[in-house]
Order: structure tokens, then C-alpha cells, then sequence
């Protein structure tokens, strides 16, 4: 039971304080084992001697932030300026004296007199108003807790014993701590307290490593070993996350990689080809938070607000109030054009324990999704009025995924209408206008495309599970990851189908797939003549940039010559050398984001 | 010589460590001995601890005295260092 409870993906939220992802195993930091060891000094002697130790603690806890200092001294802003302070703070005469007066007086050991020292500083602070000043008990803690650690002889843990890189989580890193690491070990940190000035994030920042802090109690939840992911843009850590949430960042990390400054400077321009066409650029997020840096990074819209989080990391159900305050945050944001609202996409077994709902052998193609929504018709419900309350407070969609059939979407949108009924009835307030669409992930979706058309607003084609379903490979199933190709001569002509079927019909039709922020397949998905594109935040400022120096024109002989092609490699490859061509500085080698399949 | 100052602390966040570091910086370039006094309580102004407990939020107001033979420069250096809010915005 133990094992399965850890196992379970958690979220936390924090602060993030040093940009860029990473993923990697935790390594968690605990600092309950050091307990300072109370004993009483026998004679004189041993007296001299203790406050001799203590002097000797000090004397090397200063070597230590002077350290530090160093280390710090490039960086930006207030972290050498705030070692000094510990400096003064470590050498204060009434500090010392108070310390080694209670070796003297009480013939105690220096940790016992320290902890009476510190607990005497924290009495006067606790009666302070101020909060600001109040939590200055804070620096003396800081400074404490280095002595304690040199008193110690440093039999702590040692980081640079590691044998792999690690995340390191910790309820607080002192100073203390971050002179000891070595920090070509640490991927990533996550701490339980801290702030954008927090000696943790200085350190991050200053080394480059992504950090979140003031995830409040992550040190007690995770445990060595586990997987985390640190996002540290979005101030989000997420523990054990299952295959497809790992793949997901993986994805982030690389665009995070190929990010470049002039990129994003550029990314509020409009996504307009040469020759005047036009396509939307939506961004997929998994949490409200997200928004802020979406729109950074040239988002008109949100095509795809994933709103499994709000299930996730949840002892109960999530309340109505919990998905509208998140929906309503995404819809109503500055910035944000339009924005589409995914309903519940998984399996029931993330967030209830029902014995009904026995593991399946595969989940892909279980009761999961609009199945698992329409068999728990209350739950369904709870979120759909959400959607449609926030739906008032701007232009926005309903998307459905893993329809299969028709009767799937007639009897989601039956479920819609009882609930607009009832928000009438009770004189709630819902957008008149709210848009309903479907994912087009399934292939018979695709097959029947044309009959779904004249059911919905729009289509919005999920080209991960679309691939992972027409080809017939798990795509967690790394034996036969090489199969996975978005260029698979059937895999576009899936999509030119489903573009097709729905402009017939007159509806728009996007994607919201990994595929769309490739950007080795911006100019085949222009050719599809797909109305919009959405995508991982990151990806949205080289998407756009390819937009903006292409036509339409050369993007559908672009597709015309590879629908010629009958191998997958074949148009992988003409693809690849196309692009590269033209656009050598965003499609180099070196920014490469998706994997080379051959 | 005795020479003694009141001031208000105009700075956003008060008396907070990196402010009070650097009183302690002032007070320790003079010979004179110097105290700073809140509300009837007088502390050390050479040491930062003391500062700290005094727990000065923005708007208080302390009482700087200097004592020695150096006392008016000291009083002077802290005049400029509080009406500068410690080179804080």
C-alpha cells in the first residue's frame, strides 16, 4: 500500500525562480536527523575546550559564506550584499558572548548553549508586529544552522557523493547547504519555503538550474528516488508523473532548449504568411498558471487547457467553484483571444479508488476519457457547468476528446443542453456563444469526419494519440518508439481528411498535437490548410517566425511532393532537407525537437 | 561629547538586516560609543543583533546618541545614511 501511495503523481505549486525544465530522480534533503546532542561538560577543562570548538565553528562558518560570496559574486542583485549580512551577523559580540557565556555558565556542550541562544533571538522576534521584520528571525536561523553544521564536524550527507545528477528537494537550502554542493550534480531544486530572493533562488539563477520554492511541503511528500519533474517558468513540480506527462515535458524541455532571445522578442507578431494567410496560434496548457508565459511567447489563444490537473493531486472530487475559478482564469486572461477547455481525458482510476474501475490492461483504449464522462454523468456535469459559466466571461470552447462516433458527440451535447437549461433556470449567467468541438484523435473519427462535421463548432485534430492509434504503436512503448512518425504518408493523409471534411462542412479545423509545434512541419501543416495551430508555449515564437517568411503558395507544393511519396522516411527526410534549406537558423540541426527518425 | 539625533525611518521595509548592517557599518568607523533607542529601549549601534531586535518598521522613529570624541561626525554620517533611506527607493 505504501509503494502505491508514494507512487501516485502529486502537483505542487510554488514560486518559479529560475527559469527551464528538468526532470530526474529526487534526492530529498532532510535535516530532522540532525539533532543537536545535549550534554553536560564536567569540568573546566573540557569547558575551555568546548568554547574553543565553537570559536573554531564560527571561524570556519565564515571561511564557508566567504565561499560562497565568491561564488556568488558575478551574479545579479543582492546575494553577495546578503552574505556580508550573515558575516556580521555570525561575528555580532552579544551573539558570541550570549553563546559562549552559556558553555561557560551552565557547563554545556556549544550546541545545547547555541540552541538556547537562538531560542532567546526567536522569543524577542516572536513578539514583534511587523511581519516583514518579524521574519528577519530568519538570517540569524540561516546563520545558526552553518555553526551547527561545522559543530558537527559535517558528518551530513553529502550531495557530492552522489553517483547520478539529481533533483534536490529540501524544505529550505541555507547557505550551509549550497556551499557543499556540488553543483554539477543538481538538475533542479525544490524547496518547501522561500521567494524570488531567497538565497535558493540566487543560487539557481546564478548557476542556471531550473528552481520552484514555496512549494510548501514537498520535502515531507517526496521521497529519494522518486521522478520529478521542476518547472521552474511556471513554478510547478509534479512527482511521479505517468508516461505520457514525463513525454510531455520531455517535449517542453527540448523547446525550452531552442528557445533564443530575439525569438521571443519577436513573438507578438502576427502569425501572417507572405502571401497574407492567416492561421491561429493557440497555446496548450495544463494549469491557469501557464497563461502569463503563453502570451510571452506569441499566443493569440488557448487552444487546449488540459484540465486533468484539477483532478490530480486531489484527496476528493474538485468542486464546481475549483474548475470554474481555473477556467475562468484562462478565459478571462489579458491576452488570450479565445480559449478551449479539454473535458476529463483520463481513466477514473487517477482520482478515485472505485473498485469498478479495475486496472485496465490497456488503459489508451480503456474507459477513459468521454467514455469514463459519459458512464459518471454527474461528474461530467460538474465540470461542464463550470465551462459554461466561464464561458461568460469570454469567447470560448467546449472539447471533447476520443470521440469515436457519432452518438458519443449527440449525447455530450444533450448533456450540454440539460445544463445550459439548468443555468437558465437558476438565472446563472453562461456565454450564449460557447463553441463545442472534438477531438479528432480516433481514426474511425477521421473515417466518419464528414458526419461529425455537421455535429460540432470545430474539430481539433490530436495528432499524439491520432499516430499512436492509426500506426498501431504504444507510444510509451520505447521498442517501438521508431515507428512513431507524423510524416507517415497515412498519417497525413488522416489529416488532410479531416481539414477536408470540415471545411465542407464550414467548421474550423486545428490541431492540437505535438506535431503543430514542430517546427520541421509548419510548412505541411499550412499546406493541410489547418485554421489553427496550438502547442506547447514554447514552441509558438519559431512556429510563427516560420509562418511569417512563407507563403501558402510554396507550402502546398511543399505538400503536393511529399503526397507523392509512398515511405514515411522518404517524406521524413525530403521534409527535413526542405527545411533545413530554407530555414537553416530555425530548423538546424541543433534545434532539432523531435527525434530523428532514421 | 554627547550628541544625540532623532529620526523617522522613511524606508520601505524599516530596520530589516541589510539596513541594519550597514548602521553597523557607520557605528563601527567611530570611536565614539554609539546607541539607538525605540520606545525606551536602548540598544548597541555596533551591534546587529541589537538592531534587529529593536524592530524598527518604516515610520519609526529612533533616537541615535553618540558618545566620544568623534561623536558629531557619527551623528552626521547616520543623518546622511537615514535621509537617504539607506540608498533604498
Amino acid at each position: 500500500m505504501e509503494s502505491e501511495r508514494i507512487k501516485k503523481t502529486a502537483v505542487f505549486w510554488g514560486i518559479g525562480v529560475s527559469p527551464g525544465i528538468v526532470s530526474g530522480k529526487a534526492y530529498v534533503l532532510d535535516r530532522r536527523d540532525v539533532k543537536a546532542l545535549h550534554h553536560k561538560l564536567t569540568n573546566e577543562k573540557a569547558v575551555e575546550k568546548e568554547i574553543e570548538r565553537f570559536r573554531k565553528a564560527v571561524h570556519d562558518s565564515e571561511r564557508d559564506l566567504l565561499v560562497i560570496k565568491d561564488r556568488l559574486e558575478d551574479s545579479e542583485g543582492i546575494g553577495p550584499l546578503f552574505i556580508d549580512v550573515q558575516v556580521m551577523i555570525l561575528k555580532d559580540e552579544k551573539f558570541l558572548n550570549t553563546t559562549t557565556r552559556g558553555i561557560r555558565d551552565r557547563s554545556i556542550n556549544a550546541e545545547w548553549a547555541l540552541s538556547l541562544t537562538i531560542s532567546k533571538y526567536r522569543d524577542i522576534f516572536e513578539k514583534i508586529d511587523d511581519s516583514y521584520l518579524k521574519g528577519r528571525i530568519k538570517d540569524i536561523e540561516d546563520v545558526v544552522q552553518i555553526i551547527f553544521r561545522n559543530l558537527s564536524g559535517d558528518v551530513h550527507e553529502s550531495i557530492s557523493e552522489l553517483p547520478d545528477k539529481v533533483i534536490l528537494i529540501a524544505r529550505d537550502l541555507s547557505p550551509a547547504d549550497t556551499v557543499q554542493i556540488r553543483t554539477e550534480k543538481i538538475l533542479g531544486f525544490a524547496t518547501d519555503i522561500g521567494s524570488k530572493t531567497s538565497h535558493t533562488a540566487i543560487i539557481a539563477r546564478s548557476i542556471e538550474i531550473p528552481a520552484t520554492v514555496g512549494l510548501k511541503n514537498i520535502s515531507d511528500e517526496v521521497h529519494t528516488g522518486d521522478t520529478v519533474i521542476v518547472d521552474g517558468t511556471s513554478g510547478v513540480v509534479i512527482v511521479n508523473p505517468d508516461p505520457e506527462i514525463l513525454k510531455r515535458y520531455e517535449e517542453k524541455k527540448r523547446h525550452y532548449l531552442v528557445m533564443e532571445e530575439d525569438l521571443l522578442k519577436d513573438a507578438v507578431l502576427p502569425s501572417v504568411t507572405l502571401d497574407g494567410y492567416s492561421v491561429g496560434i493557440g497555446a496548450n496548457i495544463e494549469f491557469s498558471d501557464e497563461i502569463g508565459s503563453a502570451i510571452m511567447h506569441g499566443a493569440n489563444g488557448v487552444g487546449l487547457f488540459r484540465s486533468e490537473f484539477i483532478y490530480i493531486n486531489k484527496e476528493r472530487l474538485p468542486t464546481e467553484e475549483e474548475h470554474f475559478y481555473h477556467y475562468r482564469r484562462v478565459i478571462e486572461a489579458e491576452g488570450v483571444k479565445w480559449a478551449t477547455i479539454r473535458t476529463f481525458d483520463l481513466g477514473g482510476d487517477k482520482f478515485i479508488s472505485d473498485p469498478r474501475l479495475a486496472e485496465e490492461m490497456n488503459p489508451a483504449m480503456g474507459l477513459r476519457a468521454v467514455r469514463y464522462c459519459l458512464r459518471e454523468i454527474d461528474l461530467f456535469k460538474v465540470q461542464i457547468r463550470a465551462i459554461l459559466r466561464a464561458s461568460a466571461y469570454g469567447n470560448s470552447g467546449i472539447l471533447i476528446p476520443m470521440i469515436s462516433g457519432v452518438e458519443e458527440i449527440r449525447d455530450v451535447k444533450k448533456i450540454i443542453d440539460e445544463v445550459k437549461e439548468e443555468l437558465k433556470k437558476e438565472g446563472i449567467p453562461f456565454g450564449e456563444k460557447v463553441k463545442t468541438g472534438i477531438m479528432i484523435e480516433v481514426p474511425s473519427a477521421v473515417i466518419i469526419a464528414d458526419a461529425l462535421a455537421r455535429e460540432v463548432d470545430f474539430f481539433s485534430i490530436g495528432t499524439n494519440d491520432l499516430i499512436q492509434y492509426s500506426l498501431a504503436i504504444d507510444r510509451v512503448n520505447e521498442r517501438v518508439d521508431y515507428l512513431y512518425n507524423p510524416c507517415h504518408p497515412a498519417i497525413l493523409r488522416l489529416i488532410k481528411q479531416v481539414a477536408d471534411a470540415g471545411h465542407k462542412a464550414g467548421i474550423k479545423v486545428a490541431m492540437c498535437g505535438e506535431m503543430a509545434g514542430d517546427p520541421l512541419y509548419a510548412l505541411i501543416l499550412l499546406g493541410l490548410g489547418l485554421d489553427g495551430l496550438s502547442m506547447t508555449p514554447l514552441a509558438i515564437p519559431r512556429i510563427k517566425k516560420i509562418m511569417r517568411e512563407s507563403t501558402l503558395k510554396e507550402s502546398k507544393e511543399l505538400l503536393e511532393t511529399v503526397m507523392r511519396f509512398s515511405e514515411g522516411r522518404e517524406v521524413e527526410n525530403y521534409v527535413r532537407g526542405y527545411m533545413r534549406q530554407r530555414f537553416p537558423e530555425l530548423c538546424a540541426v541543433n534545434h532539432e525537437v523531435s527525434e530523428p527518425i532514421c | 561629547m554627547k550628541k544625540t539625533k532623532t529620526f523617522t525611518l522613511k524606508n520601505q521595509l524599516g530596520l530589516h538586516a541589510r539596513v541594519a548592517a550597514m548602521m553597523v557599518k557607520v557605528s563601527n568607523k567611530y570611536q565614539s560609543k554609539i546607541s539607538l533607542e525605540k520606545d525606551g529601549t536602548e540598544v548597541d549601534g555596533k551591534s546587529i543583533l541589537d538592531i534587529l531586535t529593536l524592530a524598527c518598521p518604516q515610520g519609526s522613529s529612533i533616537i541615535v546618541t553618540a558618545e566620544g570624541k568623534d561623536a558629531i561626525d557619527a551623528i552626521e554620517e547616520f543623518d546622511r545614511l537615514i535621509e537617504d533611506k539607506f540608498g533604498e527607493d
